[in-house]
């Protein structure tokens, strides 16, 4: 109840803050553009693909830390009324991922649904509220452990900058050294342990086009064909949203404000 | 999710001077013997890893009083502050408010006002939003003060975004909020700081005006000339410790000095040597 009355002002908030009006507009510029100058949809759903996968999980984690923290005083206040820990940690959460998931949609998925729905453009869209989520979880476990602003958003950084870019370069080096053993089981462990892997595979096993999945698509596609690599890519998703938000609400919980 | 569920342990609140927990320093309750007590705080301690900012704090405050907190940066009064609000985990000790312990249930903050040093709201909702969301967050209310919101003249900037706010005027606005709930105990921390004098002496007046209807009020102040003004007692905390808890008036007294600024200096000195 506390929970609903807290989340309906969070979320006004935000949705009123330029950052997220301004972030939606650019997705919006973003997928117009790419969808009426394609042809394809598949085509373009690749191309949106690509920049979802980078821009969703770094403005989410950015802006949620930068929130988090803006929104500390507030929070504060509202934990010397008679509200519990957790109602005001699930307002907060559910507030911004759900305003980050909207600006998504919109900038996103409408112009893409204008263009035709498809079952790809819809699992796209799904990959991006899914992402939205997971990275604002992450960006409030980086907030609620560092005390210090500037450490909360170096550590932001720091996930999205490992996550993006450094983990697949970790993953191609241990292919590298360990090319002469089976390692279908170690890609599908590395897979889940990255959110945007999962949320690639997910959307690339759905269109079919191996030579652009990666190493770690293309073998969890043959080694489990395209329906059980969906679930299991899904399924992991939802471990990653609930692991991190649940952690940082035990974080939250035991804090000093 | 562990949270910690207790609930509210009723205690008798025979209200007069009869200690409630044997093993403990029974509290000073010598301000009047038949008050009704409404903060006990037992060896409180706290520390933020190696650094010990409250070391062992022990205080009963009684309705119908203006208690200020004084020291200086980094004393703990804002730790002690936050401890009361649960805001803190205290490592050590009891809190007891009303008759509710503190210990993560959170009902027991009913009956608190409480006013931040940085006032910081949502920073795109207009202030009647925030008003209102308060009034939605704690329910079940009938009855509003609504005076302080009047004499600060807050309903000229309803229609503003709390982001296009000067930070005296958001102060102003938290200030309202703190008394908007006619809670029997209202913590100030800086109540007047940052604010014009116009708005400071109806904050003042109303502190003065609640204390008169049997509400505890809890300053913290770095204004010795105002904690003179409107203090009952004086709470100095110093490296952790209540050093000196007593009235203002015993306090000059004591000290043998003519007015509060010089008389906290004296323990200042004092205590350095």
């Amino acid at each position: 109840m506390a929970t609903r009355k807290i989340f309906k002002y969070v979320i006004f908030d935000i949705l009123r803050s330029k950052l997220v009006i301004g972030y939606t507009i650019l997705l919006f510029v973003i997928s117009f553009g790419i969808i009426y100058t394609g042809k394809d949809v598949s085509k373009a759903v690749v191309s949106l693909l690509n920049i979802v996968i980078l821009i969703i999980p770094l403005i989410s984690i950015i802006f949620g830390t930068i929130h988090f923290y803006n929104s500390r005083e507030f929070m504060e206040m509202m934990l010397a009324m008679p509200v519990k820990r957790r109602d005001i940690f699930w307002a907060e959460y559910l507030g911004l991922s759900s305003a980050l998931s909207l600006g998504f949609i919109i900038g996103v998925g409408v112009p893409l649904l204008l263009y035709g729905a498809s079952s790809t453009s819809l699992y796209l869209i799904a990959a991006g509220v899914l992402l939205s989520f997971i990275f604002t979880a992450l960006s409030f476990l980086s907030s609620v452990i560092n005390k210090d602003k500037a450490k909360g958003i170096g550590a932001s950084l720091i996930i999205w900058f490992f996550l993006s870019i450094i983990f697949d370069a970790l993953v191609l080096a241990v292919y590298f050294l360990f090319n002469d053993y089976p390692l279908e089981k170690v890609t599908i462990v590395l897979a889940a342990l990255n959110p945007i892997d999962l949320a690639r595979i997910m959307i690339l096993l759905k269109l079919d086009i191996s030579a652009l999945m990666g190493y770690t698509g293309a073998t969890l596609q043959n080694f489990f064909g395209s329906a059980f690599g969906t679930i299991f890519s899904i399924g992991f998703l939802f471990v990653w949203v609930i692991v991190p938000t649940l952690l940082s609400l035990r974080i939250f919980n035991r804090k000093n404000f | 999710m562990t949270q910690i569920i207790t609930y509210p342990v009723r205690q008798s609140s025979a209200g007069n001077n009869t200690p409630r927990h044997k093993g403990h320093p029974s509290p000073k309750e010598n301000y009047g013997a038949e008050v009704e007590q409404l903060i006990a705080i037992r060896d409180l301690k706290k520390s933020f890893g190696k650094n010990l900012v409250l070391k062992g704090i022990n205080l009963a405050l009684n309705k119908g009083l203006i208690v200020a907190i004084m020291g200086p940066n980094g004393s703990g009064k804002t730790t002690l502050l936050k401890s009361i609000l649960g805001l803190v985990k205290p490592d050590s000790g009891e809190i007891c408010v009303k008759d509710f312990q503190v210990n993560g249930d959170c009902e027991y903050r009913r009956h608190i006002g409480y006013m931040p040093q940085n006032s910081c709201f949502p920073e795109n909702l207009k202030v009647k939003e925030v008003i209102s969301m308060l009034k939605d967050v704690r329910g079940n209310h009938t009855e509003y003060d609504e005076e302080l919101v009047h004499k600060l003249n807050i309903e000229e900037i309803y229609n503003k975004q709390i982001g296009t706010l000067s930070g005296g005027t958001k102060q102003r606005v938290s200030s309202a909020v703190a008394f908007l709930f006619n809670q029997e105990i209202i913590i100030l921390d800086e109540p007047t700081a940052g604010l014009d004098p116009v708005s400071a002496e109806a904050v003042k007046q109303k502190i003065i005006d609640e204390k008169n209807k049997g509400k505890l009020i809890i300053i913290t102040s770095h204004v010795v000339s105002e904690v003179e003004e409107l203090a009952d007692r004086v709470i100095f905390l110093l490296e952790g410790k209540v050093h000196v808890d007593n009235t203002v008036h015993e306090l000059i007294s004591k000290t043998g000095e003519l007015s509060l600024n010089k008389a906290i200096a004296k323990i200042m000195i004092d205590y350095g040597n």
